[in-house]
């Protein structure tokens, strides 16, 4: 606790107490959060250093896709579910990721390392089907092209395990 | 601020120009339907029932939130109006528990209400209702998730007034709920139990935990003495929970109806209000001699006490340690008159009527068993008053008027007011100031200490002594006071806080629908009572004095310590 | 006859060089970027001139005249103002706020600046999409290049103008592509639209007046200035002057963004920017303006693109996302992911966009597994129109106009699959 205490109360002196830094703090406490979410104690503590209502840090929290506030895997594996991609093939990219990483949409990996998520438009759609991992976007994806960066990423994720 | 003229369904109309269309047709005598709209909240034109045609608008408008312009032509009843607005209660139904026959509010519930004067005979949608469980969490207030229908009043009221921020609005679109933070029970967060929330809900999503049942069953029983106090607020609302005029006062009334319903005492609430002025009085002159901790606070309001206890821990000592009239009523009933009247306390059954909903939770403290004893075992709010005498076919506006009983039940105008925000203080400095200075207090009113002003700062001349006082209602204005109090900023001797906007008479319990007006009506009636009384200052209670001559013998003595004061618990968030 | 004319480096409001990379400041400077920035310090006041003459209009969908919200910014006496750049481009098919901010970032910054000094907005904020990480990296470093140089912070050029803007990051929602809401998100709270009157131009962000415009908007303001308005309006059409950028995707063999003169056809836009059909396959249907657009046949696409002519046929320009169908595809399948978009985005604020889009799910979901009947495609008229007429704000307005359009021109495909429809033809398109 008192770890996580530290990790968020320095996010928080970094962008300052005032409520209009709250979706900033959010990001920035699920971006250091292994589990890519934030945690029960990590909005009591931000509703502490805001002098805020927990639900209303709750009610923030909770509204927008980007934010979890579940446990979720390491790095976080966007597939577009709009229209133009549906129609570019998404579903065939759907399936290749879900056998790719053993998981449906909307799981975790068991290794905790990746998550599946559809998402809405991610504005790629001159490159359609599209998927977003972390903060990279990949477009003009094959099934074949998918499972390669998802190969990729595994790679690169058992490397920064090790180091 | 100027007259402009507007033209409502074929009528040209002279309106001021700084209002709402929904205003400017009140006005007139046109009703525009409405579902969140709630008078003293801000606007949140969620529902969209009080759509209405604006010539020249594409679409139609919310009429709570779009102001009249000069040569506005609106339309509020037009074929296109009327199809919409139908559709739109269709779409709430679809999604609503068709529970009408059952459910609590099915008398006065407004979504009902609205679907009589729209004419909905069918639901042309897909019927689905969800199946959340409800929160039984707390001895107050039962809260229904599935019947919300997402108006928005009860997480404005808690954010905004009563800034406790338990119920908000989390999530998005249909997977959106208000509630408290990660689907949380009320007894799991710190909800003060006030019922404000109750108190604007237009249907039967929250409402007041229902213990009618209980009373009723200790009246059936023939080995159960049952004794009931009646708070100084409900005198003047039961009338009105009856179908008359809000702040009708009708004292005399209840006690008959009590006495029929088949209490075996009818005692008052006021009785331990004016002994309640004594302990605290002294109380507070103790300190100031003695350097105890100042401002003093007044402890009689639970809501306030659990808000204070969660939000404050660190400023407990502040709080007097008298218990409210109703604990302190509940502890003489099961002493002091068993033993008068020679009935076994274990027999003693102890029913409070009240404004309130968080008193249903105080009555469970664990403090408050002062002989080993639940002190008051029941509390019913004035709305279930009213349901008991409906169900007993008591026609409460025809009833003759009866007098209190005794012991407990003589008082004074010092009593009565405690209702009223400001009540408590000036009741208390009507005896303080006799105590103080030695002289007769020549008028008994407090002016400064009165009205619907959030925080009241007065300084008030003992004789010579300025005395520097605060009150505060609505929780979102004693975070106020508290907050200075934490900052070392208050100067103030005395402090009254009570956890509802307007004070008791705005309690959780109270009739249907409490606004600002109805506040206004109920305070209005408090100072009248008070006026009309004999006897207008606590210590000059006959009955009061009786009892610490013959049990209590003094303020703040042994007895008084263990049976008319507590202790507070740090709960913090 | 044709309008079509393809516009020539001089003509472009947007030179989006090599699209490997963001055009630098140094670049910029050299192709006359902040010429206009210049001529603004010096002549506030002809500026705005230039940029009401210039019939500019919100690029973002809205289309609200750009100039005369700034008079009405100017109209304030309140001190403290904001700007707002909103780059939170949400509407599915649209691509060309990501474009300007990844490749030209400085066109942008200089058209806030000098929307935010005629605006006498001192402080301010680029509201970018969580979605798109490199424009948010891109703008950031951008404006810390553009603040070394004196073109950004205090005293811009010398001048006793100031700008401070920073960058704020969304987390999620389209709704916070709407104005209002966008406010409430950078307060800290859910994006929840806001009862309007009160407008951003005299309440806003944190109460103060703050002006809001779209990406594609404010960098149209550099070249509207320095190329002067009567340049602008040789663009385009009497009714709509100056250009759009296209977002054109979907069966056409070139997908992607395309600066197109106002008064073109759509027609034009698939055929002549676009390389017309991608397949053998005919042209279908054509959706225009997003998932909060319509879905049209290839007979309405002799509309030119202007706003008069467009509203009176129906279309919705919008965010200028033009999405290509062929004969493949499921005009039902297309409007079915359309509307659980919307039920997916919808903030559940007011009760006709909520519970309506939850009753138009469930039907189209009938609908597409053949199961609804007539008096569900009745219902869906019905919601739709409830929903146009009476939300809160403008996606619930706007989510049913897949719906409506797609109903008025193809309403057998719906009908064909209804358990209950007589004479069932065979005008039904797979699911792809």
């Amino acid at each position: 606790m008192e770890k996580l205490g530290k990790a968020v109360g320095d996010i928080v002196s970094e962008l300052g107490p005032e409520k209009g830094s709250l979706l900033a703090i959010l990001l920035a406490v699920q971006d250091a959060s292994p589990e890519s979410y934030v945690s029960e104690a990590a909005v009591n503590e931000i509703a502490r250093l805001l002098n805020t209502s927990r639900s209303m840090v709750y009610s923030t929290a909770s509204f927008y896709s980007e934010i979890s506030l579940m446990p979720r895997g390491r790095h976080i594996v966007r597939l577009c579910i709009n229209a133009p991609c549906e129609d570019a093939g998404k579903e065939e990219i759907r399936k290749a990721l879900e056998k790719e990483l053993g998981i449906k949409l909307g799981e975790t990996t068991s290794d905790k390392m990746f998550s599946l998520e559809g998402v809405s438009c991610l504005g790629a759609c001159n490159m359609s089907p599209a998927i977003k991992v972390d903060d990279k976007v990949y477009g003009d994806l094959t099934p074949a092209g998918a499972v390669r960066v998802m190969r990729e990423l595994k790679e690169a994720a058992k490397n920064e395990h090790i180091s | 601020m100027r007259s402009i003229d507007i033209n409502i369904n074929g009528e040209v109309l002279s309106v001021p120009d700084n209002i709402t269309i929904l205003e400017a047709a009140k006005m007139h005598g046109i009703k525009i339907p409405t579902l969140c709209h709630f008078p003293d909240q801000r606007v949140k034109a969620n529902c969209r029932v009080c759509v209405v045609e604006v010539e020249g608008n594409r679409n139609l408008v919310a009429s709570c939130s779009t102001p009249v312009r000069e040569g506005m032509k609106v339309r509020t009843n037009s074929a296109r109006v009327r199809e919409t607005v139908q559709t739109i209660l269709e779409l709430i139904f679809a999604n609503h528990p068709q529970e009408c026959l059952t459910c609590i509010r099915n008398a006065n519930c407004e979504l009902r209400q609205l679907a009589a004067e729209h004419g909905i005979r069918e639901i042309k949608a897909d019927m689905s209702t969800p199946l959340l469980p409800l929160d039984n969490s707390t001895p107050s207030i039962v809260r229904d998730p599935n019947k919300c229908i997402k108006c928005g009043r009860c997480a404005e009221v808690c954010h905004h007034v009563q800034t406790t921020g338990i119920l908000y609005s989390h999530y998005r679109g249909i997977n959106g709920s208000i509630t408290p933070e990660y689907g949380k029970t009320l007894a799991e967060v710190a909800c003060v139990l006030c019922g404000q929330c109750v108190a604007v809900c237009p249907v039967g999503a929250i409402h007041e935990k229902d213990d009618t049942a209980a009373v009723w069953a200790a009246l059936e029983n023939p080995e159960k003495h049952v004794v009931v106090q009646v708070a100084p607020s409900v005198r003047v609302s039961i009338a009105e929970e009856m179908g008359q005029a809000p702040g009708t006062i009708a004292t005399g009334k209840l006690v008959t109806a009590l006495r029929r319903l088949g209490f075996n005492k009818i005692f008052d609430t006021d009785f331990t209000a004016d002994l309640t002025i004594l302990e605290e009085g002294n109380e507070l002159l103790q300190r100031v001699k003695n350097g105890g901790a100042l401002p003093m606070i007044t402890s009689c309001s639970p809501g306030w006490i659990k808000f204070i206890e969660h939000n404050y821990p660190e400023q407990l000592e502040h709080l007097s340690t008298c218990k409210s009239p109703q604990q302190m009523f509940g502890a003489l009933a099961k002493t002091y008159y068993a033993e008068k009247s020679g009935i076994d306390p274990k027999d003693i059954v102890v029913v409070s009527i009240m404004p309130c909903t968080a008193k249903k939770y105080e009555c469970t403290r664990p403090e408050m068993k002062s002989n080993g004893y639940q002190d008051v075992d029941y509390v019913l709010t004035t709305r279930e008053f009213g349901r008991m005498l409906r169900q007993s076919g008591i026609d409460f506006a025809a009833l003759a008027d009866s007098p209190f009983d005794n012991p407990l039940g003589m008082s004074t105008g010092a009593g009565a007011i405690f209702g009223a925000t400001g009540g408590v203080m000036e009741a208390a400095l009507r005896t303080v100031y006799e105590v103080v200075t030695g002289k007769e207090l020549a008028k008994l009113e407090f002016e400064s200490v009165r009205g619907l002003e959030g925080v009241k700062e007065a300084t008030v001349d003992l004789d010579g002594l300025p005395v520097k006082v605060a009150v505060a209602h609505g929780l979102g204005n004693a975070r106020k006071v508290m907050d200075k109090i934490k900052a070392g900023e208050a100067d103030y001797a005395f402090v009254e806080v009570m956890c509802c906007p307007g004070g008791c008479i705005g309690g959780g319990g109270q009739p249907y629908i409490t606004k600002k007006e109805t506040r206004m009506a109920r305070i209005k009636a408090i100072y009248e009572v008070d006026a009309d009384m004999p006897l207008r200052k606590s210590h000059a209670n006959p009955a009061v004095q009786e009892l610490y001559k013959d049990f209590l013998k003094e303020p703040l003595g042994e007895k008084s310590h263990h049976l008319l004061h507590t202790h507070y618990q740090k709960r913090g968030l | 006859m044709s309008t079509f004319r393809e516009l020539d480096s001089y003509d472009r409001v947007f030179n989006f060089g090599n699209y490997d990379s963001s055009v630098s400041l140094s670049e910029y400077q050299q192709a006359g970027g902040y010429e206009a920035l210049r001529m603004a310090i010096g002549n506030p006041k002809q500026a705005l001139e230039e940029i009401c003459r210039a019939g500019l209009r919100g690029r973002g969908g809205a289309a609200f005249p750009a100039g005369l919200k700034l008079k009405m910014m100017q109209g304030n006496t309140e001190k403290q103002r904001y700007i707002v750049c909103n780059a939170d481009e949400g509407e599915p098919g649209t691509f060309k706020d990501r474009f300007i901010m990844n490749h030209i970032p400085f066109q942008l910054l200089e058209g806030i600046t000098i929307a935010a000094i005629l605006a006498g907005a001192e402080n301010g904020f680029v509201y970018i999409r969580h979605e798109y990480p490199l424009a948010q990296e891109t703008i950031k470093k951008s404006i810390a290049e553009a603040e070394a140089a004196g073109l950004l912070g205090d005293n811009i050029l010398g001048s006793e103008f100031s700008l401070h803007l920073k960058i704020f990051s969304g987390a999620g929602s389209y709704l916070c592509g709407e104005e209002t809401a966008l406010l409430s998100s950078i307060e800290g709270k859910k994006g929840r639209p806001r009862v309007k009157p009160p407008f951003p131009i005299e309440s806003g962000l944190w109460g103060k007046p703050t002006l809001i415009n779209n990406v594609e908007t404010l960098a149209n303001i550099p070249s509207i200035i320095a190329k002067g308005s009567d340049w602008y309006r040789s663009l385009g059409t009497e009714d709509s002057p100056g250009t759009k950028l296209i977002s054109l995707s979907g069966d056409v063999k070139r997908r992607g963004l395309y600066e197109v003169p106002f008064g073109t056809t759509f027609r034009e836009i698939i055929d002549n920017y676009g390389g017309g059909m991608k397949e053998v396959f005919t042209l279908k249907a054509v959706n225009i303006g997003g998932s909060s657009g319509v879905v049209v046949p290839p007979e309405e696409l002799d509309c030119p693109m202007e706003y008069g002519k467009c509203a009176e046929r129906g279309i919705t320009i919008g965010s200028g996302a033009v999405y290509v169908m062929d004969e493949q595809r499921s005009i039902l399948g297309n409007v079915h992911n359309r509307v659980h978009f919307f039920l997916h985005e919808s903030c559940g604020k007011c009760t006709p966009c909520r519970e309506g889009l939850r009753q138009v799910n469930r039907i189209i979901d009938r609908v597409i597994e053949g199961e609804a009947s007539l008096k569900d495609i009745d219902n869906l008229e019905r919601f739709t129109r409830c929903m146009q007429e009476a939300s809160f704000c403008g996606l619930g307005q706007a989510a049913g106009n897949s719906l409506i359009s797609s109903l008025k021109y193809f309403r057998k495909e719906y009908e064909n699959s209804c358990v209950d429809c007589v004479g069932k033809t065979a005008e039904r398109g797979e699911l792809c």
